[in-house]
């Protein structure tokens, strides 16, 4: 493979495993056909997947930078490529290249500081690689919270890790919420940004946000109620890309491109951008 | 500087295109100007203008970028791109010679596109001086020259002669290939021909269009103006401004299946299409105003923010002659805070 034409030339991937996580979610675990992991990455980075003949998409790398032997992703059934990918089966190659965009500070602005994890749906799968490598990376952190909102209990993504791992560490506190009722569910009933009202946290820490538009709006206006500042605040941004390196032009938001200069903006950033993603 | 009789020009085209492939200006049967490859026979077209502008050259309107062999459960790689050979564009406009550092700034910025640098790295550009620059010229707004030193080779047309000078490395390679039909002559010799376009250019209506108002610390100031309304109305989202547009650089990559293997291909594509954005999950730019608005503001704003003030506009006057509802770039900087004598 000639040099001179990368970044778009991909690396070829085979998919190991397939989870299914939700009714609409599926985990799949991506290695290189030698078996190694396809690249390096740090927490809140994209890769771009893509079978050949369907088409490529951008997706939010789930597993954790401290994983050295593979990548994983954690993806929601909703167009033409993760349709495809659905009906997949172990043993599926891909075609993989990345990574792409501006990580969460895990190693500067975070480090010492309190963390408050807030994710509506499948928000979590971007936020999933930042708390593990937190966990991999705990002394380095205070507390961490996680409050996750579903629709049910069968909607909500990574339950028994988040249950019976996460849930048992100290300084760790995990709050989930559903939004509707069902037998199988004795928690808290009711929609996330009510539940962080309900919760009350405290200020001293720093809010990273994720979800569906409606999620992110409603929940930051709950974290300004609490006292929260829009510099204390992080979320991700996603608007549709096909490069990834910030040239094809479909992710430019003002002066800024979601895939190299973000993903990850802080409240304050995003002030300074058109209101136009 | 060297000088060529003008009735020797086919001689140098079919010199140069002996050593590499050269492409310059034709008139079609209708009489609109595209570059093509010269052989024998091909007239050089002295139109201000080619209707497509020559950032084909380097990122082609469509182009295969590799090639995907699937079976099964299996994928196999090819990379089918193959840009190794060095070619000449001849009879390229100040204007479009300034597109390409437009489109270098975005295309060669780390991480660099290597289709696109290889091209750059190959491609030999001789522009020509604009003998008779036209009313939907305003290349002066964003400080170009008409009778400027741009590209590998500046020639300069007079009368019966074509004024000759290497800018570069590559150029003076040209030079020389071509040394047998040129003549050394004073530097000053093309000063009439610079002077007369000159004279033409600040008689021409756009001449006092300015920029000034414009700026990478805009966005504020221009995002939400009522006039976007007004100016977008009418616009059918058709693209042609972008198609035609020597600076616009967005593009969409796609999977064609042949049958046999997938091609992978890169293609222009437009932010005025409802298309570009939309999403499975929602849709940012929802009508046709916000997509029109998209466009200038990258050109105007965005861009400059981004790039040390440059302007994503070359005032090659394209979209002034092809819109079909005769909307422009120059009403937008009018409208919104351009000046203009008129």
């Amino acid at each position: 493979m000639s040099e001179i034409f990368e970044p778009l030339v991909p690396k070829l991937g085979v998919i190991t495993e397939i989870r299914a996580e939700t009714p609409d979610i599926k985990t799949f675990r991506v290695v290189t056909p030698d078996g190694e992991k396809p690249f390096e990455h740090k927490p809140g980075q994209c890769a771009m997947l893509s079978i050949p003949g369907v088409g490529e998409a951008m997706f939010s790398i789930t597993s954790s930078p401290t994983v050295k032997e593979y990548m994983e992703f954690s993806i929601k059934k909703c167009g033409c490529v993760t349709e495809w990918l659905h009906q997949a089966e172990p043993g599926q190659m891909v075609t993989i290249r990345g990574p792409y965009g501006k990580p969460f500070p895990v190693d500067t602005e975070f480090v010492g500081k309190n963390l408050l994890f807030i994710a509506g749906g499948v928000g979590l799968a971007p936020l999933h690689s930042v708390i593990n490598y937190c966990r991999a990376n705990r002394d380095k952190y205070g507390r961490i919270d996680v409050v996750v909102g579903s629709r049910t209990k069968s909607d909500t993504l990574d339950y028994d890790e988040m249950v019976n791992e996460w849930a048992k560490e100290d300084n760790f506190g995990l709050h989930l919420t559903t939004d509707r009722s069902t037998p199988d569910w004795d928690g808290h009933v009711g929609f996330l940004p009510a539940f962080l009202t309900e919760i009350g946290f405290d200020t001293d820490r720093i809010a990273i946000l994720c979800g569906p538009p409606i999620a992110i709006k409603l929940s930051l206006a709950a974290l300004y109620e609490l006292g929260f500042d829009k510099t204390q605040v992080y979320t991700t941004l996603e608007m549709r890309m096909k490069c990834g390196i910030g040239k094809c032009g479909r992710c430019n938001v003002g002066t800024k491109y979601v895939c190299k200069d973000g993903p990850v903006f802080r409240f304050d950033e995003l002030d300074e951008l058109p209101d136009e993603y | 500087m060297r000088k060529s009789l003008l009735t020797s020009v086919d001689s140098i085209f079919s010199k140069i295109s002996e050593s590499m492939a050269l492409f310059l200006p034709v008139d079609d049967p209708t009489g609109r100007a595209n570059y093509t490859r010269w052989e024998e026979g091909k007239k050089w077209s002295e139109a201000l203008n080619t209707v497509k502008s020559p950032k084909d050259f380097f990122f082609p309107q469509v182009e295969d970028l590799m090639k995907f062999k699937v079976s099964g459960k299996n994928i196999e790689l090819k990379n089918t791109a193959k840009i190794d050979e060095d070619f000449v564009v001849f009879g390229v406009r100040p204007c479009d010679v300034r597109s390409f550092d437009v489109l270098d700034n975005v295309f060669l910025s780390e991480p660099r596109d290597g289709y696109y640098a290889a091209r750059r790295k190959h491609g030999i550009i001789v522009s020509v001086a604009c003998s008779k620059p036209s009313e939907t010229c305003f290349c002066h707004t964003f400080g170009i020259d008409p009778a400027g030193e741009y590209g590998d080779v500046t020639v300069w047309k007079g009368e019966n002669e074509l004024f000759w000078k290497a800018n570069t490395e590559k150029g003076e390679k040209v030079m020389e290939l071509i040394s047998e039909f040129t003549e050394s002559c004073d530097d000053n010799a093309a000063d009439d021909i610079k002077a007369k376009i000159e004279k033409i250019a600040e008689k021409l209506p756009l001449r006092n269009l300015s920029a000034e108002n414009f700026g990478g610390d805009k966005t504020d100031e221009y995002f939400d103006r009522p006039e976007w309304k007004s100016l977008s109305e009418s616009c059918l989202g058709c693209g042609t401004c972008t198609f035609v547009c020597p600076t616009c650089q967005c593009y969409d990559i796609k999977d064609f299946n042949t049958g046999k293997d997938v091609i992978r291909f890169r293609c222009w594509d437009s932010c005025m299409y409802s298309e570009f954005t939309q999403m499975s999950a929602g849709q940012p730019r929802l009508t046709q105003l916000e997509r029109f608005r998209q466009r200038f503001m990258h050109k105007l704003v965005y861009y400059p923010a981004n790039y040390d003030g440059m302007f994503s506009c070359v005032g090659c006057g394209r979209c002034l002659k092809s819109c079909p509802i005769h909307m422009n770039i120059v009403k937008v900087m009018k409208t919104l805070g351009g000046k203009a004598d008129e």
